[in-house]
């Protein structure tokens, strides 16, 4: 399951600078697979992967750890009246989530997205947005 | 044996004539052979739903009181050409608005105007002693127009060039997203189900054929614009009634970075008449092959990579320069099959009946490049050829001094025989000087990738590296690598105008 951890450094507080993540990984045994990170001056946005069962006991460590968590559940969504089922978003993706089925219609693998925005940006029909 | 097309459309009126779709035809082939083919098939429908820009549409939207005689005219802000007066207009598919560029366009109207939306028209005109109004603003719907009657110049490929990318950034081209490094290849087209794969040497698709065009029974005018059958890339001009046609089969696009265009599904019927069209229309996505380009090179003629077949493409994964390369299709094949399937339905129900062409389109013709008289100007033409450089071992401070002394902030960076290696600029060096003022050489500060030019380059060419890369010089190179002159945004104002001056 992906989950979104973001932070912001107004305040005073600086949860940024702490090991949050290797503390969390420390204490409670679960692998935390960092697939995005993306630190600005203010704020922060690290993507994280982590087995289904323990998403829970990391979300409640990281949020008393003064971070924000949000589970993400269809990151990606299409439009369908837009969607032709052409493909082009196919190749684009570097995670692998798009694919045709036997009657070449686009199906999507909503877990393994990590929000790049590559195929937003190469739907020619304006079919695909992220999940804000 | 051989059958005629009286024979096909009495079965048609019948209600028994025996169709199939392109993708049928093969196996029935197989089964019954040649032969039996021909005796059990009278039609074979074709369809293709892709992008296709050369698409549009003329209307004509009745007079206004007082009249007016359009000299320009807008759709929801899309220019539409108004050179055949007094209230007539051809809308195009790639136009795109004055407003809200590439995010809409012609397509987008096109598509809007056949969905039952109302669509804002504007005109305005010097006026005359016989039309003397001079602007109109007016809302309209489809069915208040005379005539919504769409013409596409170019539409139908035979076939299509797949395309890739060698560079080292995204290309955002007609083609779709390019990712770099040949990080995937696109294509576009049904391959064996396309109109024009199934009667490649225009025996039965000509003018006056009917068609199914954006959902609508249409025609075939003739040849289209750029028609190349010579080299296996034929196209169709086409037409139909835009107030018959349905959304599903018209659908605006945008392709991000490129501009707007226009999906189309086309398909067309092919009376089985005798041996050749049966084996014609047999063909396999085996069968028909096209060529990887590499649209990372800016010019006309670009290299292939390899050839490819539609049924490699359509696999989902190539090899290409040694590398497993995903691919993708622009074109929509579900849709592809939806077109020639409808089309089916039509002459099964007996909706729609055949015709041969009144007049043959040539299955030899190709396409020639523009006569240009006048060459696209190139950097040696406008380089500067005074070029101060540093080499790598000298001092930070050397540097500086030059970029103080010349006009320039850009050195190139050479190494001891002369050959580039890198570049450093006025930011670099004081960045240097505030940052860390340990560091010394020039070589510890320069720029290594350098995003260099050559004197026989277009200068277009040269320029959109310029804006590409938001930089303002780019050294010029020889072939072995040394400097022979510098190119900056300057001396391309002196060219352009001062467009390119930052
Ligand atoms: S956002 Fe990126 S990872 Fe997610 S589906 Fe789109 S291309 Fe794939
Ligand atoms: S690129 Fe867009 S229209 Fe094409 S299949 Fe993907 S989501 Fe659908």
């Amino acid at each position: 399951m992906k989950l979104l951890v973001t932070f912001s450094r107004r305040g005073g507080r600086d949860p940024g600078r702490e090991p949050i993540i290797a503390r969390v990984v420390k204490e409670t045994g679960v692998l935390i697979n960092v697939e995005k990170a993306y630190i600005e001056s203010m704020a922060g946005e690290v993507l994280i992967d982590v087995p289904d069962a323990d998403a829970e006991l990391v979300r409640q460590r990281m949020e008393e750890m003064g971070v924000a968590v949000r589970v993400l559940e269809d990151a990606i969504s299409r439009d369908e009246t837009e969607c032709i089922d052409c493909g082009a978003c196919i190749s684009v993706c570097p995670q692998d989530v798009f694919s045709f089925d036997d009657e070449w219609r686009i199906q999507l693998q909503q877990g393994r997205c990590v929000l790049c925005g590559k195929c937003v940006r190469a739907c020619p029909h304006q079919a695909l947005s992220l999940q804000q | 044996m051989e059958k005629s097309l009286e024979l096909i459309n009495t079965r048609i009126r019948d209600g028994n004539a025996r169709v199939v779709t392109a993708e049928e035809m093969p196996a029935i082939v197989d089964e019954l052979g040649d032969e039996g083919a021909l005796e059990e098939v009278d039609v074979v429908t074709t369809g293709t739903f892709g992008a296709m820009c050369s698409s549009g549409a003329f209307f004509n939207f009745g007079h206004a009181d007082p009249p007016i005689r359009m000299e320009q005219v807008w759709l929801n802000d899309v220019e539409a050409y108004a050179g055949i007066a007094a209230v007539d207009a051809y809308l195009g598919a790639t136009q795109q608005s004055t407003t809200q560029g590439e995010r809409y366009g012609g397509g987008h109207v096109l598509e809007d105007l056949v969905a039952g939306t109302m669509v804002e028209l504007r005109a305005i005109s010097r006026g005359t002693d016989c039309y003397p109004r001079r602007t109109i603003t007016t809302e309209l719907l489809l069915e208040d127009m005379n005539q919504a009657i769409m013409v596409n110049p170019r539409n139908a490929y035979q076939r299509y060039n797949a395309a890739t990318n060698s560079t080292e950034r995204t290309l955002y081209t007609y083609m779709g997203t390019l990712l770099p490094r040949c990080g995937n290849v696109s294509y576009s087209g049904a391959g064996a189900l396309s109109p024009l794969s199934n009667d490649p040497q225009f025996r039965v698709i000509g003018s006056g054929v009917p068609i199914f065009l954006g959902g609508a029974q249409g025609m075939v005018i003739g040849e289209g614009t750029q028609h190349s059958a010579g080299s296996g890339f034929g196209t169709l001009m086409v037409t139909g009634d835009m107030k018959q046609m349905r959304q599903e089969f018209l659908r605006a696009a945008t392709m991000t970075g490129y501009g707007v265009t226009l999906y189309v599904g086309v398909g067309v019927p092919i009376p089985v008449l005798d041996l050749d069209l049966v084996r014609s229309t047999a063909v396999r996505d085996e069968d028909i092959t096209t060529e990887i380009i590499d649209y990372g090179v800016p010019s006309r003629d670009r290299p292939s990579l390899r050839t490819v077949s539609y049924a490699e493409l359509k696999s989902g994964r190539i090899e290409l320069v040694g590398e497993e390369v995903r691919t993708s299709s622009l074109s929509s094949y579900r849709k592809a099959r939806e077109v020639a399937q409808e089309l089916k339905t039509w002459i099964e129900e007996g909706r729609m009946e055949l015709a041969l062409p009144t007049r043959r389109i040539d299955p030899t013709r190709r396409a020639r490049p523009m006569r240009e008289t006048t060459r696209a100007p190139r950097v040696r033409e406008i380089m500067d050829l005074d070029v101060v450089s540093v080499t790598e071992d000298e001092e930070i401070r050397t540097a500086a001094r030059k970029l103080l002394k010349g006009e320039t902030n850009h050195l190139p960076v050479l190494d001891r025989n002369g050959v580039l290696v890198g570049i450093v600029t006025t930011y670099d060096v004081s960045k240097a000087v505030v940052t860390d003022g340990r560091l010394r050489r020039v070589r510890d500060i320069m720029t290594r990738q350098v995003i260099k030019t050559y004197p026989e380059e277009p200068v277009d060419i040269a320029a959109r590296k310029l804006e590409k890369n938001n930089i303002s010089a780019l050294p010029v190179v020889d072939a072995t690598n040394r400097v022979v002159g510098i190119l900056s945004a300057i001396d391309l104002g002196k060219l352009f105008g001062g467009r390119w001056q930052r």
